[in-house]
């Protein structure tokens, strides 16, 4: 059997059709009762179906950091997560920041099979912010390199980010920044605002991010380039990106799930679960970005998965790691921020998670519409289901993730990737 | 009264004064002919100190002598941290040693709230100062005196006017006494120039000024702050002479204080920084009773979250 039969799904929570699944693509889609043979049946009575997500930044650790993600176990948690294409960071050591890496853990992701992964290359060589690294050979290897990005650092110095604009568009490439002006958050612990002046953690303050955003859209425009904002966590972010698309600016910005639920508040505990880069903000900002996300301002979602092993987070909140794990809990995250809460449609849903964030990263395969031949990138949600995350179903191979032991709606019930299943009853489908 | 003490916001009023009328007590019982009471006699208390701080770790110690306590001094000098212990391992093997108490000083904010909530030791946790967020025996030693010299060692310290003087933005003592002084219900006014002000102190229960001089006159309780001269490095404050110009407590400022007016100081001292040696050792001065008073104090403490024998047990 190599086909499937979606038996009564609801594309988008538009009204029951049966999807038939084959050859690795879409083969039929109808609203009469579909009987082939020689395929399983899955039912779908309550379910929902959606295009496979897509992430924008994820953070895979391979090569350098085995111990806390590998290609494998990462493009296992996001097969979970019902994503079919991820982008790994470039931050791992060696840096993804020639064609050999890029290769490599492209190489890996075909390997695992999970989903495909796509490797983001670094914008300057070793993330050091001083030289173009060779983004042109990383866009024509194997890898097909479109977004680069220094992630984790921000490309601070002007004109470097000036050229690295210009530079890429000669093939398409887009350059995703880590907006953070370094001066102004040196050794900065959590959102600069009421709770850190009284847990006495170095602040993060909202100005750091906003003044760079505003600097790079203004480039951007200045050059004609494309401009991609990664994990916007602040109320003047999204006002910033808004007037930038309104003059014609070709920027897009992603919202992380944690920044559309937690808030800075969290950090009380001096649990360094919710310790993270950017920082959780205000409840002021969380709506802020909700808002944002519902209007199409912000255009995706990306979980920014950020593994790290126990022991960089079982200590003082000054000397942990930055990050949370996110891949499994994304979708989950957003139907609670966004669905529950009446913002958005499971369309504009789609549209963040997978049509966007396809388009931003130029993967044509991807982020396409569940219609009669297209690719068969499926995942099928249980929208009515509650889920708790837990350790055991963490596929991950660390555990940072802020949302564990939180009820949080939906249920993700299978995962296709090009008509294969990597995801049935909630399981990895080997 | 909770089991920890971490933040001066673990204490409510009740607590407050339990322990300020505590540490009255046991003030008077060892300035008596008992020097030494039995109370915690068989407990062990451990100073885990990550931070160079005699006084206090002196302080802590001696108080908890005075209970009769044994204790354990780990001191991050000369101890495996200083190979990379991790706070975990060093919290269980304080734990595998049986400690009922464990007094915390720690470069890192919320290092205590961690030792307390991690489950990696049973004991009480007392926080002898994280970072820059807290220390609360500090502020309780500190409300001690307050009450002593302006209210007659009783009740509150309602209506109190306290003016908090200096690097407002690194001290967790000004932190521990905001939220004790509101608490006990006096009217505190921080004084710093804005670069030394905490970003969202407009949210804190107390009131800001950048001008000391027209603070000064109707201050009855003035606290002056240790103030680094590394900060002027990061552009906190042009140089030391520009920030003692407008903030230190010379003998001019001090002459403006009116006669009953305390001066007080954490220490250590800074003196021609912050403080003058004229106002450090001035009529007005309560520096060194301060010190004093931190013993009482820490008794007090020790003695209310151990749940030792009851005083009126040990006195006869």
């Amino acid at each position: 059997m190599s086909g499937y039969l979606l038996r009564g799904v609801s594309v988008l929570g538009e009204q029951k059709v049966d999807v038939l699944i084959d050859g690795g693509i879409i083969s039929e889609v109808s609203k009469k009762p579909l009987a082939p043979t020689g395929v399983r049946t899955i039912d779908c009575d309550g379910l929902i179906a959606m295009p496979g997500l897509v992430d924008l930044h994820t953070h895979l650790r391979e090569p350098g950091r085995e111990d806390s993600e590998t290609v494998e176990s990462g493009s296992a948690a996001a097969a979970l997560g019902g994503f079919v294409a991820i982008h790994a960071m470039a931050n791992t050591n060696p840096v993804a920041d020639t064609a050999g890496v890029v290769e490599q853990v492209y190489r890996l992701g075909r390997e695992a099979g999970w989903c495909d992964v796509r490797p983001v290359g670094a914008v300057t060589v070793g993330l050091h912010g001083t030289q173009l690294a060779e983004l042109a050979a990383m866009a024509h290897s194997a890898a097909h390199v479109r977004v680069f990005s220094d992630d984790g650092k921000c490309v601070a110095d002007p004109i470097l980010m000036r050229r690295a604009l210009e530079y890429v568009k000669a093939f398409d490439g887009v350059i995703a920044q880590h907006a953070q002006e370094p001066r102004l958050t040196e050794d900065a612990q959590m959102n600069e605002g009421f709770v850190s002046s009284q847990l006495g953690l170095r602040g993060w303050p909202a100005v750091a991010e906003e003044s760079i955003i505003s600097r790079d859209v203004l480039l951007a425009e200045h050059v004609g380039s494309r401009l991609h904002v990664c994990h916007v966590s602040t109320a003047g972010s999204v006002e910033i990106v808004r007037w930038a698309k309104s003059r014609g600016v070709m920027v897009t910005a992603e919202v992380t799930p944690h920044h559309l639920l937690l808030t800075d508040e969290l950090a009380r505990s001096y649990d360094p679960r919710y310790k993270v880069n950017p920082p959780l903000r205000r409840d002021e900002d969380v709506q802020a970005l909700r808002q944002g996300l519902a209007d199409g301002t912000i255009d995706a979602v990306a979980t920014d998965h950020a593994p790290h092993p126990l022991e960089d987070k079982e200590c003082e909140w000054s000397s942990a790691a930055f990050g949370m794990i996110g891949l499994q809990s994304a979708l989950s995250v957003v139907q609670t921020a966004m669905i529950e809460t009446g913002l958005m449609t499971w369309s504009e849903v789609s549209d963040r998670m997978s049509t966007r964030p396809a388009r931003i990263g130029s993967l044509r395969d991807h982020g396409r519409p569940i219609a009669v031949g297209e690719p068969a990138h499926v995942v099928l949600v249980d929208p009515r289901g509650k889920s708790v995350f837990t350790l055991e179903g963490n596929a991950s191979k660390s555990r940072n993730s802020p949302f564990l032991g939180m009820e949080l709606h939906g249920r993700i019930e299978a995962t296709f990737l090009r008509g294969r299943a990597t995801v049935l009853d909630g399981k990895l489908a080997g | 009264m909770k089991r920890h003490l971490l933040s001066a916001s673990d204490l409510s009023y009740e607590d407050a004064i339990l322990i300020l009328d505590t540490a009255e007590e046991l003030a008077k019982l060892v300035d008596g002919p008992v020097k030494k009471l039995p109370t915690l006699r068989g407990r062990t208390i451990v100073n885990l100190f990550y931070e160079d701080s005699t006084r206090t770790r002196i302080s802590f110690e001696a108080a908890a002598k005075r209970l009769s306590a044994d204790v354990i001094n780990f001191t991050a000098k000369g101890s495996s941290v200083s190979k990379g212990e991790s706070l975990k391992d060093t919290a269980l093997t304080l734990q595998a040693m049986g400690a009922d108490a464990v007094i915390v000083r720690h470069s890192a904010s919320g290092a205590a709230h961690q030792l307390a909530a991690s489950g990696w030791i049973a004991g009480s946790v007392i926080n002898a100062g994280d970072g820059t967020h807290e220390h609360p025996s500090q502020a309780l030693l500190d409300a001690f005196t307050m009450r002593r010299h302006l209210r007659d060692s009783k009740g509150d310290l309602a209506g109190v006017r306290v003016t908090i003087v200096g690097d407002v933005l690194h001290s967790r003592v000004a932190r521990s006494n905001v939220l004790l002084l509101a608490t006990l219900g006096a009217e505190v006014t921080l004084v710093a120039p804005p670069t030394l002000m905490p970003f969202g102190v407009e949210q804190w229960p107390c009131d800001i000024s950048y001008d000391l001089d027209r603070v000064l006159p109707r201050t009855e309780a003035l606290m002056m702050l240790r103030v680094q001269g590394e900060r002027m490095n990061n552009a906190f404050f042009p140089s030391m002479r520009e920030y003692s110009r407008g903030y230190g407590l010379d003998d001019k400022r001090a002459s403006a204080l009116s006669p009953e007016a305390i001066v007080m100081h954490p220490g250590p001292m800074n003196r021609g920084l912050e403080i003058s040696a004229g106002a450090a050792d001035g009529l007005r001065s309560v520096i060194v009773e301060q010190v004093a008073n931190g013993v009482s104090v820490r008794m007090a403490i020790l003695y209310l979250l151990l749940g030792g024998a009851s005083i009126e047990e040990v006195s006869l």
